[in-house]
């Protein structure tokens, strides 16, 4: 790896944390536990660099340890973005007869 | 670069865009399952893309590992809401712990090969460290959130330094393996302080701490995902990341604002260690009321303000406050819902709550905006909620939650407060309120007590 693929990863770090302060910011105070629990199925976009680990196969132990961690992505993930719609689902307004 | 490369790359961009979007989207309910919509297409994109890598030699364990995700995963997530806070610490658990053993791993296989460069083993060390410390400590706050583990804070002298030292042990060995990669007998200590150091930090927090322990492990899981993405040099993986830790550090920061506490007070400064300054004083005696008398207040009010707290979840008491909701609002009684920001065990926790038990979203009010209604209501129903209206916060210098904003409960014409007991609440603190003139206690289970006063209305909605 280069010096510059180093800087260009800090940079995509700086400017997707500005992004992220800002659109979390916008987000409702009605939604943060919603919230957390789809930034969590998000951040567990982690299953890419493990499917990798588990699927190049280089040792019995990279293997192992990549599989473990494809599970624990995917149930984050599955159990997440599910969670998350079951409770933004229940959010309703004031019906128009009350 | 090969045709292939570009497809991955390709997918890799598309996911991180939705995954903004996602988040955009969350901004208010009426997007908001957009968002999350946006956000599983941008992460069933960016697997397929993963899928198709040539450097992928076999599918097998891959197949298991979202065979045993899923079927964790489903469950998980239909639990009830009243353990939303659980499943999400167990969630950074998650989290952590694939960081950590992709960490793991990678340090070996490029040990071997002798690719491990100063950049990559820095990396690794930050990921490490980040993934098995959020790996345990949010095992633990999962097992107090459950009450599996102890819930009181377990504090003992000397806490922060033994804590601390562990922590700049961990990164003193890390730093050495940065200069001499080899050392990798230092690995497995650097893993092993991680995970103590993870148990150690949460013992000392106690429950009304969880909101904002839960966002800090929040940002620790994403930082994580952020320190692998500059192992693994994936972009996706830093922008995800860096979503994540923002969103957790923001919703933190939010949580101790909402108790004029810092991250450090939060941290290493136990609640339970101030229950001694706050005990003494005389024997006072509160007005006790009925059901009945409560519903009587209630039915002849204008304006009712309902304050929710961890209490009405534990005695899972949501549908009870939609029905009296519902009563009151046939009679042509304005009810409004005030949540205060720490209210329950994680942030929002009471939003969801009430959404569930389908009290409409445009009657739940923040705190700000309820304290300029309520020197104008009529009655304030307090339900399991107890230090978020505790006058002494305002008034006593003295009190340890002096200080905090809360819930002017007190400003209203008439209190109507439910507890089991007298006894004082979670922190340990006397609450003036409870001794007010305008103050009416209806002890007993709040589900209970709800039901009655429920009833109390529903038979004298006839005239």
């Amino acid at each position: 790896m280069s010096a510059l693929d180093l800087w260009s990863m800090a940079f995509v770090f700086l400017l997707a944390a500005f992004v992220g302060f800002q659109v979390i910011q916008n987000v409702s105070r009605l939604l943060h536990t919603p919230l957390m629990s789809l930034t969590n199925a998000i951040s567990a976009i982690a299953v890419v660099g493990s499917i990798l680990l588990a699927g190049e196969q280089h040792s019995t132990f990279s293997t192992v340890l990549g599989t473990i961690a494809v599970a624990a992505s995917v149930t984050n993930i599955v159990s997440g973005f599910l969670i998350t719609d079951r409770m933004l689902k229940m959010f309703r307004e004031r019906s128009p007869r009350a | 670069m090969s045709a292939q490369l570009h497809l991955i790359q390709a997918s890799y961009l598309a996911a991180a865009a939705l995954f903004i979007m996602s988040l955009r989207w969350l901004s208010g309910p009426k997007t908001a399952r957009r968002g999350v919509a946006a956000g599983a297409a941008g992460m069933a994109l960016a697997i397929f893309g993963t899928l198709v890598d040539p450097n992928i030699q076999g599918y097998t364990w891959i197949a298991i590992a979202f065979v045993v995700g899923t079927a964790i995963g489903v469950p998980l997530s239909k639990v009830p809401l009243t353990a939303v806070p659980q499943r999400t610490a167990l969630s950074h658990a998650f989290g952590g712990l694939a960081a950590g053993l992709v960490g793991t791993a990678k340090y070996f296989l490029w040990l071997d090969e002798g690719t491990l460069t100063g950049f990559r083993m820095g990396a690794i060390i930050v990921e490490v460290i980040l993934g098995y410390l959020t790996l345990t400590g949010s095992l633990m706050a999962a097992g107090k959130l459950q009450e599996i583990i102890p819930t009181r804070p377990i504090t003992y002298q000397g806490q922060n330094v033994v804590n601390l030292g562990l922590l700049a042990i961990a990164i003193a060995s890390g730093i050495y393996l940065v200069i001499d990669p080899t050392i990798w007998q230092l690995f497995p200590v650097i893993i092993l302080l991680s995970l103590i150091f993870g148990v150690l930090l949460i013992v000392p927090i106690g429950g009304a701490d969880m909101p904002t322990v839960i966002s800090l492990l929040n940002s620790y899981a994403g930082l994580a995902a952020v320190a692998m993405g500059f192992v693994l040099e994936n972009k996706v993986l830093i922008v995800a990341g860096a979503l994540d830790g923002a969103s957790g550090l923001i919703l933190s920061i939010i949580m101790c604002r909402a108790m004029n506490r810092s991250f450090t007070n939060v941290l290493f400064g136990a609640f339970g260690q101030v229950q001694a300054a706050a005990a003494g004083g005389e024997a006072r005696t509160a007005k006790s009321g009925t059901a009945r008398d409560a519903s009587d207040l209630l039915g002849n009010a204008g304006t009712v303000v309902i304050v929710p707290g961890y209490g009405m979840a534990v005695a899972q008491a949501q549908h009870r406050v939609r029905e009296i909701y519902d009563q009151l609002t046939k009679r042509g009684v304005d009810v409004k819902f005030a949540i205060h920001p720490v209210a329950g065990r994680m942030p929002g926790h009471m939003n969801v709550l009430l959404a569930e038990a389908e009290v409409p979203y445009d009657a739940l009010i923040e705190m700000d905006d309820i304290n300029r209604d309520l020197p104008q209501t009529d009655v304030v129903l307090v339900v399991g909620a107890n230090d978020v209206v505790n006058p002494a916060a305002r008034t006593d210098p003295k009190s340890p939650i002096y200080g905090m904003p809360i819930i002017d409960a007190d400003k209203a014409k008439y209190v109507i407060a439910n507890k089991r007991s007298m006894n004082p609440g979670f922190a340990g603190i006397d609450n003036d309120l409870y001794y007010a003139d305008n103050t009416l206690m209806v002890f007993g289970d709040a589900k209970a007590v709800l039901g009655d006063i429920v009833k109390a209305l529903s038979g004298e909605s006839g005239h």
